[in-house]
């Protein structure tokens, strides 16, 4: 019984591309919360983990963090996610010199990361898996690791330079449909040409 | 979940390159003075070295994950320092040999034991000399999809097997000569 809804879980898989992303609020610290919705405007990297302390999570949250200027060059805000609860992050985090917030999905427990296909029965955390979310709130790409690798953060830089890529080039059509008639159409008296 | 090759290649003008250009074998590190695991895999490297002799050309790139590395940065920095007066794989190997003292007084005492000039050192130590091209090596093992130190690549391909294993690891870099 449930040996099969894990297999639904895994045949289900995590929320892909184009999909919108489930809105959630969970706690940061003792005291504060983040909604995703509070972030909508930015780009936002969700990466779930299965556990604070574990040796391979610490090493793909160092290498996040490390790779943080780059993420935030790039307009997004990362967010790390596991099961584990507001006092352990903080310990986690103070440990390992985070400069990102991790979210406690602790209650009801691991409840985020089954909305975004992400939870693991068997284990009781979430999955490794990474979310691009895009400025409006539609996931622009997914990726689901091996629970024992550090997946890198390439395929995040990727995810966002395409983000950026297409922001910039919509911004630049929306701006050309605005402008008016102008420096080069100047010549023709104001009017805007077809 | 990336090609996992080298991006980019390996570049004889930019890289610390020890080896001939003609070897049949390149590794390249990706690599963190301060990390354990680094420390672990200098003596294995060296002994590839020794046994492939001018088989094998060896690279390596800084990958310092300074938060939880605190003295990593400033490691990489004495030793593009170093390279700069031409002594970096000196300073490399006294640096992975000296692991357990790293803070920039003990930066300072090898660079003399090195050779260096100390006082270039202490200025490029301050001015973050070498930052840039740290975070640009750091940068490119992102791309290429370094997770984690140290990372290895043969003939421009991640490797992702074991590497605790010298034995078996020569055998993987003398099984990519044979195919060269």
């Amino acid at each position: 019984m449930a040996s099969g809804s894990i297999q639904q879980q895994e045949r289900a898989g995590i929320l892909e591309a184009g999909t919108p992303a489930p809105d959630f609020t969970l706690r940061s610290t003792p005291d504060q919360e983040v909604s995703l919705s509070d972030l909508r405007g930015r780009p936002v990297i969700l990466a779930f983990y299965p556990a604070d302390w574990s040796p391979v999570c610490g090493d793909e949250m160092a290498l996040f963090n490390a790779v943080l200027p780059d993420f935030q060059e790039l307009g997004a805000e990362m967010i790390g996610i596991s099961v584990d609860g507001v006092w352990c992050h903080a310990a986690f985090a103070r440990a390992r010199n985070l400069h990102f917030p991790l979210l406690a999905d602790f209650e009801p427990k691991g409840e985020v990361a089954r909305r975004y296909g992400a939870y693991r029965e068997k284990d009781g955390t979430s999955e490794r898996a990474l979310f691009v979310i895009d400025d409006k709130g539609t996931i622009a790409w997914s990726y689901l690791s091996p629970i024992g690798v550090n997946p890198g953060a390439d395929g995040v830089l990727r995810a966002l330079e395409s983000l950026k890529q297409k922001g910039d080039s919509s911004s630049e059509a929306r701006s050309n449909e605005r402008r008016p008639p102008s420096s080069s159409d100047r010549d023709a008296g104001g009017e805007a040409r077809p | 979940m990336s090609d996992a090759s080298l991006t980019p290649a390996v570049d004889d003008e930019r890289d610390h390159i020890a080896g001939p250009a003609s070897a049949p074998v390149t590794l390249v590190e990706y690599g963190d003075y301060q990390c354990p695991y680094c420390g672990m895999a200098h003596p294995i490297v060296k002994s590839l070295q020794q046994v492939l002799g001018d088989e094998l050309r060896f690279v390596f790139r800084n990958f310092p994950l300074s938060d939880s590395h605190p003295n990593a940065e400033h490691a990489a920095e004495a030793a593009e320092s170093a390279g700069a007066q031409g002594l970096f794989w000196e300073m490399h190997d006294t640096l992975y040999e000296n692991q357990q003292a790293l803070d920039d007084r003990a930066l300072l005492s090898y660079a003399e034991q090195v050779g260096l000039d100390t006082d270039q050192l202490a200025t490029d130590l301050e001015h973050g000399t070498y930052r840039p091209r740290i975070r640009e090596d750091f940068r490119s093992g992102v791309r290429s999809g370094v997770n984690g130190t140290p990372s290895f690549f043969i003939n421009g391909i991640r490797y992702d097997g074991s590497w605790t294993d010298a034995e078996r690891f020569l055998g993987v870099l003398r099984g990519a000569a044979s195919h060269a």
